[in-house]
């Protein structure tokens, strides 16, 4: 080495405790591999009980009191042993089908999927190009930006009305309303993705001369991708709060047109199953959005 | 003759917030081909600034960048730059960030098989080979710093732009890069420009070494030739007293005349 003098502040980042981690690891494992199997699995049960045990209890006992508050005759809510027999084949059956407005809760849902489908897809597809138009450029921020800010905080249903003067039917206004309440997050997060692309990226893309184009799919997208899926997940979640709206609205088999038509004929009851099957599904979607999410960055965060 | 590269009377002074610094005053530097060209200094006095000029990534204020008689300005294949924290990205592995940077610069001069024996090729040439699948989060320092090398290697360029290419690896994997360094230099004679602050490093691997002076308004203070035969072996040059003269004329000039005053 002919080092004598400059290289000493080099030295540093020598890894020294991952030396002392390995040793200690390989002496306990061989001493007891039976019966470190077995718990293994206990633990592994331990796990997934620590995580399901108390949710349900918490379940069984909200229900008791429930059971207990509404079991009168009388009672302004049905109990849940009234909801089991007067909507037990809502439950049971999601996907019966009696007549053209008599149909199962899982055909329902999906119905309302669709639309949900079509608008939020519309949303993230514009959602991210006008995000990284306001990321990227400086005058589209100063333009588009305090237009967006106010947009962002119209409620959904306000511009339903609107919406059904512009496409005088029902399905496209309540897709529309889907829309436009999923991409302000979807525009507003990828526009922060795009400003905090490192300037190394972009330099390595300067000396690449790579084009818009290829700039938008091999740098942007990728690098911006934890950003875009937070604005995604936020975006499904608004959109599934929407879309029960617009359909009380609109009419239609969706599951919020049900829930109206519920109300209507005071079948609480129906009412009561609906929201369950309306939670579920949008818990379902927000995890669906969140594990693609961390399929497609899987590799972004770390360098 | 004309210069191979010539750095015209340039000035750089950056705008901020109606404050304009000056960065750097009247560089005038020519570069012949297939010359190594250090340039060290202290930190903050506009080394990478200079070399971002030279790669188009950032224009001049006055003066001009000329390779081979054409004004650069603009970044381009032909001045590859390994980045002084590697810049390969992340979600990318090895193979496909050298690939990225071949399909750009020979998609329509070569097919897909040479595409791709090209890519090979300059992992070899790092021996980076065994590691083409993994991401840049799963390999070393000086791993990553290989492969930002032959991600540039890879774009065929006239001049190499090297911004502290080692400063961020321990003693050992450095002084094993410089050699692969070396190596590679003396096999393709491209031109390379390196920056740097370590004074062996500039002496050990220079045919030139370009000090410059400490900022704001930093100058080319002294130009030093490194008169030693190539190839250099480390060890024998330990003892060499025109290694001991290069190395100490340097660190004079770092050191005596122009001390860094407050720390950057
Ligand atoms: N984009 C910029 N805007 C304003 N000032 C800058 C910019 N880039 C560099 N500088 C300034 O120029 C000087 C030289 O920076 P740099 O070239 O990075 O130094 P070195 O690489 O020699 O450590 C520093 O004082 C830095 O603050
Ligand atoms: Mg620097």
């Amino acid at each position: 080495m002919a080092v004598p003098v400059q290289k000493t502040d080099n030295v540093t980042s020598l890894p020294s405790p991952k030396a002392s981690a390995k040793p200690a690891e390989i002496v306990t494992l061989p001493a007891r591999k039976s019966e470190g199997n077995g718990k293994k699995v206990v633990d592994r049960l331990k796990g997934i009980a620590a995580t399901t045990v108390p949710p349900l209890l918490v379940l069984g006992v909200l229900l008791l009191v429930w059971q207990i508050s509404f079991a009168r005759p009388g009672a302004s809510l049905p109990a849940p042993s009234v909801i089991w027999a007067e909507a037990k084949d809502l439950i049971l059956d999601p996907f019966f089908v009696m007549g053209p407005q008599d149909i199962g809760l899982g055909l329902r849902v999906l119905t309302s999927l669709e639309r949900v489908a079509i608008g939020f897809g519309l949303a993230a597809v514009v959602g991210v190009l006008l995000g990284a138009l306001v990321g990227q450029s400086i005058w589209a921020t100063r333009g588009l930006d305090p237009i967006f800010q106010v947009l962002r905080t119209v409620p959904p249903l306000a511009w339903l009305p609107i919406s059904l003067a512009a496409f005088r039917d029902a399905n496209p206004s309540a897709i529309f309303v889907i829309f436009i309440t999923a991409i302000w997050p979807i525009i507003i997060n990828t526009a922060v993705g795009i400003r905090n692309i490192p300037q190394d990226y972009r330099n390595v893309a300067q000396v690449l001369r790579l084009n818009t184009f290829e700039f938008f799919f091999k740098i942007m997208v990728p690098s911006a991708a934890p950003y875009i899926f937070t604005g995604l997940r936020i975006g499904i979640g608004l959109s599934w709060l929407a879309i029960v709206a617009a359909e009380m609205l609109t009419g239609g088999v969706g599951i919020g047109f049900f829930i109206w038509d519920a109300w209507n004929s005071s079948k609480l009851s129906d009412i009561i199953v609906a929201l369950l099957y309306i939670g579920v599904v949008g818990f379902a979607l927000d995890r669906l959005v969140a594990a693609i999410g961390s399929l497609v960055t899987r590799g972004t965060s770390a360098s | 003759m004309h210069a191979y590269l010539k750095l015209d009377h340039i000035d750089k002074s950056f705008v901020r917030g109606g404050q304009t610094t000056e960065v750097l005053k009247d560089i005038s530097l020519t570069i012949d081909q297939g010359e190594y060209v250090s340039i060290i200094g202290h930190s903050g006095c506009g080394k990478s600034t200079l070399l971002n000029l030279i790669a188009g990534l950032t224009q001049v204020t006055a003066g001009a960048v000329l390779l081979e008689n054409r004004e650069v300005n603009a970044p381009g294949p032909e001045r590859a730059v390994v980045f002084q924290n590697h810049s390969l990205l992340p979600w990318l592995t090895v193979y496909e960030n050298v690939k990225l940077a071949v399909d750009k610069v020979f998609s329509g001069k070569k097919s897909r098989t040479e595409r791709h024996d090209w890519i090979m090729a300059n992992l070899d040439l790092v021996q980076m080979a065994h590691a083409r699948d993994k991401r840049p989060s799963e390999i070393s320092g000086g791993m990553k710093q290989r492969v930002g090398i032959a991600r540039a290697l890879a774009m065929e360029p006239k001049i190499l732009l090297l911004d502290e290419p080692f400063g961020a690896l321990d003693a050992l994997t450095r002084a094993h890069l410089q050699d692969s360094v070396m190596d590679i230099h003396a096999r393709l004679k491209n031109t390379m420009i390196m920056i740097t602050h370590d004074v062996d490093e500039a002496v050990l691997l220079s045919d030139r070494i370009v000090m410059m002076t400490n900022g704001p308004a930093a100058r080319i203070g002294e130009v030093l030739a490194v008169d030693l035969p190539r190839p250099r072996k480390r060890l024998d040059l330990v003892s060499d007293s025109r290694y001991i003269a290069a190395r100490e004329a340097v660190l004079r000039f770092l050191y005596e005349r122009h001390r860094l005053v407050e720390a950057a």
